[in-house]
């Protein structure tokens, strides 16, 4: 189900005004930029590693914007960019991940960029390993069940992640004890290389739903109104004790899968050409102005505003130091050191 | 004190802990009504209800990685694992995932997972229920691994277990279950983890072994002491990782002369850790090479109940090695 209103004439979702529509879109031209330098940063041989949000950035900020990052779990992978900015990390922390630098909050710059643990909203990401994410969500959601806590657990995982064992088991978990967990698969139809058609034999994952007992949506991703809604729902669900919901937000990746990625060995011209037509950013920036919310002016004065942001952080952050050895020593166990 | 089994060992541990912590809960196949297979949670649904005795599907990577969710969210779960055998398709959330939370999230998440695993072989298991896997995650930075062999050890242990705060893998072995019976104290008691144990005292030759073979060992022990007056100290390794290396060291230097005994395959194993500790440790206190007895390197184990017993090894064949050992 495609909702209508990125077409910009429909009413706004409940909860969402006129100047979230604008700071979301505006965090979303922040991640784009910094997306952007990171990429060069990697051609200047700074950032050794990473893949990019462009082409999610809508469905990350809807989906973000539905939940409250005071009391819900946040599990997510490599490509929550655009999530991890709308959810307060500031865009020095984000780089120091990528430059590995001291004082990276989310793994000491042990981990790939993104992965670890966020110093203040409940977000992590444990591993590089796909689809290992689901069954700590469902655990996580199964202990916040125990206590009879109302928080919701999203978990963010790819289209090649569905096909994982980990997907099916935990679903069918949180399926069997009506878990408040949120699956949020961002389907941009390649699993690195590996298009959706080789990954499985249905149209869309959200149909696999219906196998675990709970509901399955598939929504357009460049939409971040759609998005909104569709977990606003979820998670409704999921605090009423409805358990489970699978969301699919259609997406594109508008980027190879990482830095050490070529996608014209793999993805054809017209493919290539056509993703172009759905980039989020412009989606959402035409639907501004048709709402009378955005002018050319205003955007490209958000556009300045963001660019000048990233190039701050970038002499910053390039600035900082390496975390020292010794620290590589620090935290295997509780209260000690390693030998 | 009291006489139990190990079985009931296990099962007193996790029942006081359950008792004493509402943090503590079970997960696992047919652990509910059916009280385990080992029955080791016999009853515990009756007492602390499904909430806590959590039946889960056939799907052995998310009774890890869902125990794992728990645990970070403030639960201390124990996630049992029906046979070492199929632990496999959980290594990846236990090895790959558990053992790196603190370190992965620079200390600010932590993993207080205890995955119990009843392993082990000479119980007619055949190549799918007889498997010694402590090895992987003896490997393993980030875990702590328990291998108790006395009814003792495995209560005073697994108390240990649950209560730490990072992961412990603990593993069972499946024939001392009922086999071995010893004193427990009645009140609230545990034992460290990381520190080896002697079980018999002896000033002629040094055996380090763990889990079953310590019983095999002490009756070979036993058997040297009557029929040729030597006397063998006995090392109980009980935590396997971190290895106690200082007492490991003390133990070798304490008579010159080190047999390891092992159901595992012996090729890169524990004991081939333990070797090295030694060698680093305690070489010029030598009196003679170390020996070790082991199974061959074939998978573990042979179903047929002839070639399972010339696989295992068992205290007629230790006792052959203390006296070479002890010769020379
Ligand atoms: C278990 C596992 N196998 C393979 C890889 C290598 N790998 C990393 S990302 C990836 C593709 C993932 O695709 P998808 O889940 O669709 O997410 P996307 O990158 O498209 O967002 C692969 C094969 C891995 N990290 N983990």
């Amino acid at each position: 189900m495609t909702s209508s209103s990125a077409s910009g004439d429909a009413a706004l979702p409940d909860g969402l005004s006129d100047s979230d529509l604008l700071d979301m879109y505006r965090t979303m031209v922040l991640s784009r930029n910094l997306d952007e330098r990171v990429w060069l940063l990697n051609r200047q041989g700074k950032a050794a590693i990473a893949a990019s949000a462009q082409g999610h950035e809508a469905a990350q900020i809807g989906t973000i914007k539905a939940l409250d990052p005071s009391r819900d779990h946040f599990l997510i992978y490599y490509r929550q960019f655009t999530a991890m900015l709308g959810l307060g990390t500031t865009p020095s922390e984000l780089l120091s991940g990528f430059l590995a630098k001291k004082g990276e909050p989310m793994s000491g710059a042990r981990q790939f960029p993104l992965h670890g643990a966020h110093p203040r909203v409940d977000l992590f990401s444990f591993s590089n390993v796909v689809a290992t994410q689901l069954p700590h969500a469902v655990g996580v959601a199964l202990a916040d069940k125990m206590r009879g806590s109302d928080a919701v657990t999203i978990v963010f995982f790819g289209d090649g992640a569905a096909s994982q064992g980990d997907t099916h088991e935990a679903m069918n978990f949180a399926g069997i004890h009506g878990l408040p967990v949120i699956f949020m698969c961002e389907n941009n139809r390649y699993a690195i290389s590996v298009p959706i058609h080789k990954q499985m034999p249905l149209e869309s994952v959200a149909a696999r739903a219906s196998s675990y007992g709970f509901p399955g949506v598939s929504i357009d991703g460049t939409d971040m109104l759609a998005a909104y809604e569709a977990v606003s729902a979820a998670a409704q669900r999921a605090r009423a004790g409805d358990g489970p919901t699978l969301v699919e937000a259609n997406v594109e990746r508008l980027l190879p899968h990482t830095t050490d990625d070529d996608h014209t060995r793999y993805r054809p011209g017209d493919d290539i050409e056509s993703m172009k037509t759905r980039d989020p950013l412009a989606v959402t920036r035409n639907m501004l102005i048709s709402r009378g919310l955005l002018s050319d002016a205003e955007a490209g004065q958000i556009e300045a505003e963001a660019k000048a942001t990233v190039n701050a952080v970038t002499d910053e952050v390039d600035a900082l130091p390496y975390p020292t050895t010794e620290s590589m020593y620090e935290h295997l166990f509780a209260g000690s050191r390693s030998q | 004190m009291s006489q139990k089994t190990v079985i009931k060992a296990v099962r007193d541990a996790m029942l006081s802990e359950m008792r004493r912590d509402p943090d503590v809960f079970i997960m696992g196949e047919d652990i509910a009504h059916r009280g385990g297979v080992f029955l080791a949670t016999d009853g515990f649904v009756g007492e602390f209800g499904e909430e806590r005795v959590i039946d889960t599907p056939l799907a052995e990577s998310s009774i890890a990685g869902i125990a794992l969710g728990a645990a970070v969210n403030g639960k201390r779960p124990i996630a049992e694992i029906q046979f070492a055998d199929f632990v496999w398709p959980a290594i990846n959330q236990i090895v790959g995932e558990t053992a790196r939370v603190r370190y992965g999230t620079n200390g600010r998440k932590s993993a207080p997972l205890t995955v119990r695993v009843p392993y082990g072989g000479g119980v007619r298991g055949g190549l799918y229920h007889s498997q010694s896997i402590e090895v992987l995650f003896a490997h393993t930075p980030g875990l702590k691994v328990v291998a108790p062999a006395t009814p003792y050890d495995a209560q005073g242990l697994l108390v240990s277990a649950i209560r730490d705060d990072d992961p412990v893998v603990f593993l069972e072995h499946k024939k001392t279950y009922r086999l071995v019976r010893g004193e427990v104290p009645d009140g609230d008691y545990s034992e460290p983890i990381g520190v080896a144990d002697v079980k018999r005292q002896g000033g002629d030759i040094t055996v380090i072994t763990y889990g079953l073979m310590l019983h095999y060992v002490l009756q070979a022990a036993q058997a040297l002491s009557e029929q040729d007056r030597v006397e063998a100290l006995v090392m109980d390794l009980r935590t396997l990782r971190p290895l106690d290396r200082q007492s490991i060291a003390q133990a070798a230097r304490h008579t010159g002369k080190v047999l390891l005994v092992q159901e595992d395959t012996p090729a890169v194993s524990v004991l081939s850790e333990v070797s090295a500790i030694i060698a680093e440790e305690a070489f010029y206190d030598l009196d003679a090479p170390v020996m070790r007895v082991g199974p061959p390197e074939l998978p573990p184990m042979p179903f047929s109940p002839v070639q399972e017993a010339a696989f295992m090894p068992s205290p007629e064949k230790i006792l052959a090695a203390m006296r070479k050992l002890a010769a020379t």
